[in-house]
């Protein structure tokens, strides 16, 4: 065995310092003071490194593949784990949590090299290693705040649901190498073919993925966990979990899949149009506004569908541009969300009447965030979506964009509601008072909304992307 | 810089430099240096466009191109001709006079106002179908919260249905342009170039439609006219004003541009199904406004009905029709803003827009009623003034079809400046003339100098219209022949 193979891992070996530092760190030390910033700054050094010093190669025989796409894929995931490792600070020091603090970034860290491992994997087995080490400890964080009934509920959902889809996921892999004989995305690619076994195999290969993607119908535990899941673990499944598994199911279908396109192309297509409709239903009806964003974000992972289903290079592009933009408006709503919970401890959107009058940065930060979901002008979520449909359209799917284009204005109903309530609506019996985030929240709001302002005006980034894309 | 991104650049600076703005008094003299500066700036283009077209033959002047996208070939393209010209004019008057029509109002409502204007200019300036776009949909969404926080009556839901049906318009739009961008053959957004480019006739059949429904929504095409009643109804005066002044015009501009030039085959062979449409928006709008008590609706109705011969005009495909249009779009642009700068007025004293509850205002605030004559009179169309002019433009344009069909719908089209005269007269006489019907209206206080300001500066731009409309066919002469030439 080549030792030197492990040099391509770097991402993985920094995650791996980053992690025993912190473990180490919160072992001996006898104070908590200082360790987010620890944590924060060693991974933001980390994530800095995954920009500057990108390493390009096939390791283990093909097992771990490693390209300037993965490289910046992991590099996004990093800076959605930076956020809300910032926006958690002060959830973790409440008095439920204190004494608890370094577990977290120590689970958190696993989950992410879980998905690092999906995310490189050449191999379905490591696809299925990585999937499960992200899963178990995303239980854990689901459920922290295990005194809580609903956290505790969200914990055991969340296991039982992963634990099903990695079964089908198996399931499926197993067919695929009864079809083929081999689990190497190479050595499968001229392979694949017409079979009913192979069909089986990429079915139920898919259905396990889509469990983690929230993809109608396979959505069913993602109300209830986000909302269970305190707020900061609820960004991160929102984000970074949904983006590494959507970039998974991407590669998986074009890499391997790629003879069969005419299979998925028109299971994508039903599923996308169920996802991004049932999404928005569901939306419209909560009062809760962390289940308000799931059912927002089960109605977007539709849209990253679309991206997927055209299988060219700016259908790659147009897919991670859309997570990226797609992670700061997400977490934006999570920080204010999170604020707004640990003052005052409401998830209720009648918490957010007149909170204009409040807290106006919080809505200023609230109010973007929400129209880039939406996707308007001139925020970022606006371009994200035209290259997506842009995309869709490239491929003739007029009528698709047409579908997914009606439900933007379905959804940009349900997010003025939460506008309406935070600038027209008169405040409740017991208003919000005015609130004082702490500085690493403050610190991670402001990131958001400057990329969620600047993201989609400056075209570098979508080229620079656009750049390293490549098609099916 | 060019000329043309100053127009986006100035309402940019303004937005900007309010945040830093505490007092009141501050805030107005933002509003009214910028305000001032854009008219000044559209004063200076319309020269400098005159000048350049005499030594000029392109098709756009003051053109400037930048890549932005370079991947998807997207570029920022500005550019103006005649009708853009006019259209730019048009709004930087209206946004004058509706900073003094929105005199009192706060910091975060010009703010919004801000952004409304840029929407608005970059929409005109924008030669590039995804900028365009871009800007169309930045002009729609202040609308929501200008409505919704500082509207009358049942603001919420006006304001949530008139985002909501604009905005399902433009997904109609988008679809549109996406088809133009990829089935063009030619995958570029600069509506300079793609006006060469054949588009494959089976797909026009489709585009056509998609987009002048999308733009037509905003233009108020029956039957997707009906957020424009309750959206105007709610909305506060200055808004009411840009929006049925200027922001109904990007629906008629962008239908010509986008949906005609670009599709004219599909045009000539679809355009009975839109003409049919447009002809009973002008005649069930007029119909409608008879009907209604409250001021904001009769003019909101009247603005259905005007709009839609300005769609009507457009479809008839020739060039007096076209000009007819063109001089439309002004008219009522100017009218319909007088009317809600004047609505405005008079509910903020009186309390109420209903008309059964007010008369003899006449006696009371003398100025504000005549300016309320002038501007019905321009509306029902006395020689003189703008309504006249543009009107039998239309009408003669659009008789100039031989056919049954165009000359029937014509005649009906027609009928409805009849109608005008009745809502039109109605309202004068019950509200303006008359006993007074409430007590309490005799304490009433005249227009003070900043509504005049606003009232008088439009009754110039009405008069100048009407009394010389060359000023306004010259500049889009020489846009419209070339164009229309190749129409045919």
């Amino acid at each position: 065995m080549d030792f030197s193979n492990f040099l391509l891992m770097n991402q993985e070996a920094g995650l791996m310092l980053v992690f025993l530092i912190l473990l180490v760190y919160d072992i001996f030390a006898s104070g908590k003071v200082w360790l987010q910033l620890t944590a924060c700054l060693l991974f933001a050094v980390h994530t800095a490194a995954g920009f500057l010093f990108p390493s390009v190669g096939t390791a283990f025989g093909g097992m771990y593949v490693s390209t300037e796409m993965t490289v910046l894929m992991k590099n996004i995931m990093n800076i959605g784990t930076l956020i809300v490792l910032m926006q958690s600070g002060a959830w973790l020091r409440s008095e439920e949590n204190s004494q608890k603090q370094g577990e977290f970034y120590v689970i958190t860290f696993a989950t992410l090299l879980g998905m690092y491992l999906m995310i490189s994997a050449g191999n379905f087995l490591l696809l299925y290693i990585g999937m499960e080490i992200s899963a178990l400890p995303l239980a854990c964080l689901a459920a922290y705040n295990k005194h809580r009934e609903k956290s505790a509920e969200a914990g055991a959902k969340y296991i039982l649901i992963s634990v099903l889809a990695s079964g089908v996921m198996m399931f499926g892999i197993s067919y695929l190498y009864g079809a083929m004989g081999t689990l190497y995305f190479t050595d499968m690619t001229p392979l694949v073919s017409m079979s009913p076994m192979t069909i089986m195999g990429l079915v139920f290969f898919f259905a396990g993925i889509a469990f983690k993607v929230s993809i109608v119908p396979f959505h069913l535990w993602t109300a209830d966990v986000y909302e269970g899941a305190p707020t900061g673990i609820t960004a991160y499944l929102s984000v970074v979990s949904k983006a590494a598994a959507a970039f998974v199911l991407m590669f998986a279908l074009w890499h391997v899949f790629g003879a069969i396109v005419y299979i998925w192309h028109w299971i994508l297509w039903a599923l996308a149009v169920a996802t991004i409709v049932i999404g928005n239903l569901f939306a419209i009806r909560q009062t809760d506004i962390k289940r308000f964003f799931a059912y927002s974000s089960i109605s977007q992972a539709g849209y990253i569908l679309l991206g997927i289903m055209s299988g060219t290079a700016d259908g790659m592009a147009s897919t991670v541009y859309f997570v990226l933009v797609y992670l700061f408006s997400n977490l934006a709503v999570f920080g204010v969300i999170a604020a707004v919970e640990n003052a005052s401890g409401r998830t209720d959107i009648a918490a957010y009447d007149g909170f204009f009058k409040t807290n106006p940065r919080l809505t200023f930060v609230m109010m973007i965030a929400v129209f880039s979901l939406g996707g308007i002008p001139p925020f970022a979520g606006f371009f994200s979506k035209f290259f997506i449909f842009a995309a869709a359209a490239s491929e003739g799917e007029y009528l698709l964009v047409f579908i997914a284009l009606v439900n933007t204005v379905i959804s940009l109903y349900y997010y003025l509601l939460i506008i309406k309530a935070m600038f027209i609506n008169q405040p409740s019996e017991q208003p919000i008072t005015t609130i004082r985030t702490d500085s690493y929240n403050k610190l991670s709001l402001l990131l958001c909304s400057v990329c969620v302002l600047f993201v989609g005006l400056f075209s570098n980034i979508y080229d620079y992307i656009h750049g390293m894309s490549t098609g099916m | 810089m060019n000329i043309l991104s100053l127009f986006v650049v100035v309402p940019l600076l303004m937005l900007l430099v309010l945040f830093l703005c505490k007092s009141a008094k501050q805030v107005r003299t933002v509003m009214v240096a910028g305000a001032s500066m854009l008219l000044g700036l559209a004063a200076v283009l319309t020269v400098m466009f005159l000048h350049e077209r005499a030594v000029s033959d392109a098709a756009m002047l003051f053109f400037a191109d930048t890549t932005w996208y370079d991947s998807l070939n997207i570029h920022y393209t500005v550019g103006v001709d005649g009708i853009s010209v006019l259209m730019i004019g048009l709004s930087a008057i209206i946004v004058f006079t509706g900073v003094f029509s929105s005199w009192n109002m706060s910091r975060e409502y010009f703010m919004w106002y801000c952004l409304l204007t840029i929407g608005v200019f970059g929409f005109f300036i924008s030669l590039d179908l995804f900028t365009m776009f871009m800007f169309y949909e930045v002009a729609l969404i202040p609308m929501y919260l200008l409505i919704g926080v500082w509207g009358t009556g049942k603001k919420e839901y006006s304001a949530m249905k008139l985002t909501l049906m604009l905005m399902a318009g433009s997904a109609f739009l988008l679809t549109g342009i996406l088809g133009i961008y990829f089935l063009s053959g030619h995958t570029t957004m600069n509506m300079v170039e793609l006006i060469d480019k054949h588009i494959p006739l089976m797909h026009q059949y489709w585009i056509f439609p998609v987009t002048f429904i999308g733009f037509g929504v905003l233009g108020a095409l029956f039957p997707f006219h009906t957020w424009s009643p309750d959206g105007h109804a709610s909305a506060p005066t200055a808004v009411s004003m840009l929006h049925a002044g200027v922001l109904m015009k990007l629906g008629g501009y962008g239908c010509f541009r986008v949906a005609i030039c670009l599709m004219p085959e599909a045009a000539q062979e679809l355009s009975w199904i839109f003409l049919i449409l447009t002809g009973i928006s002008v005649v069930y709008g007029a119909f409608s406004a008879v009907v209604q008590t409250d001021l904001k609706y009769i003019n909101a109705y009247s603005s259905v009905s005007h709009c839609g011969l300005v769609l009507f005009a457009i479809l008839m495909l020739n060039q007096t029709a076209m000009t007819g249009a063109v001089l439309q779009m002004l008219s009522h642009g100017l009218m319909t803003a007088l009317f809600f700068a004047l609505i405005g007025l008079i509910y903020s004293r009186t309390h109420t827009r209903d008309i059964r509850e007010m008369g003899g205002l006449m006696k009371i605030m003398p100025f504000a009623s005549v300016c309320y004559v002038i501007a019905g009179l321009a509306s029902l169309g006395l020689p003189g003034l703008s309504g006249f002019v543009a009107e039998m433009t239309v009408f003669v344009g659009s008789f100039q079809h031989q056919d049954m069909f165009h000359r029937v719908l014509v005649i009906i089209a027609a009928c409805s400046i009849v109608i005008t005269a009745v809502y039109i007269l109605r309202t004068i006489g019950k509200v303006l003339y008359g006993a007074i019907v409430n007590e309490n209206h005799f304490n009433l206080t005249d227009a003070t100098w900043y509504e005049k300001v606003s009232a008088v500066g439009l009754i110039l731009c009405i008069l100048v219209i009407g009394v010389y409309p060359s000023a306004v066919t010259n500049l889009i002469v020489g846009t419209l022949q070339p164009l229309m030439a190749y129409l045919k």
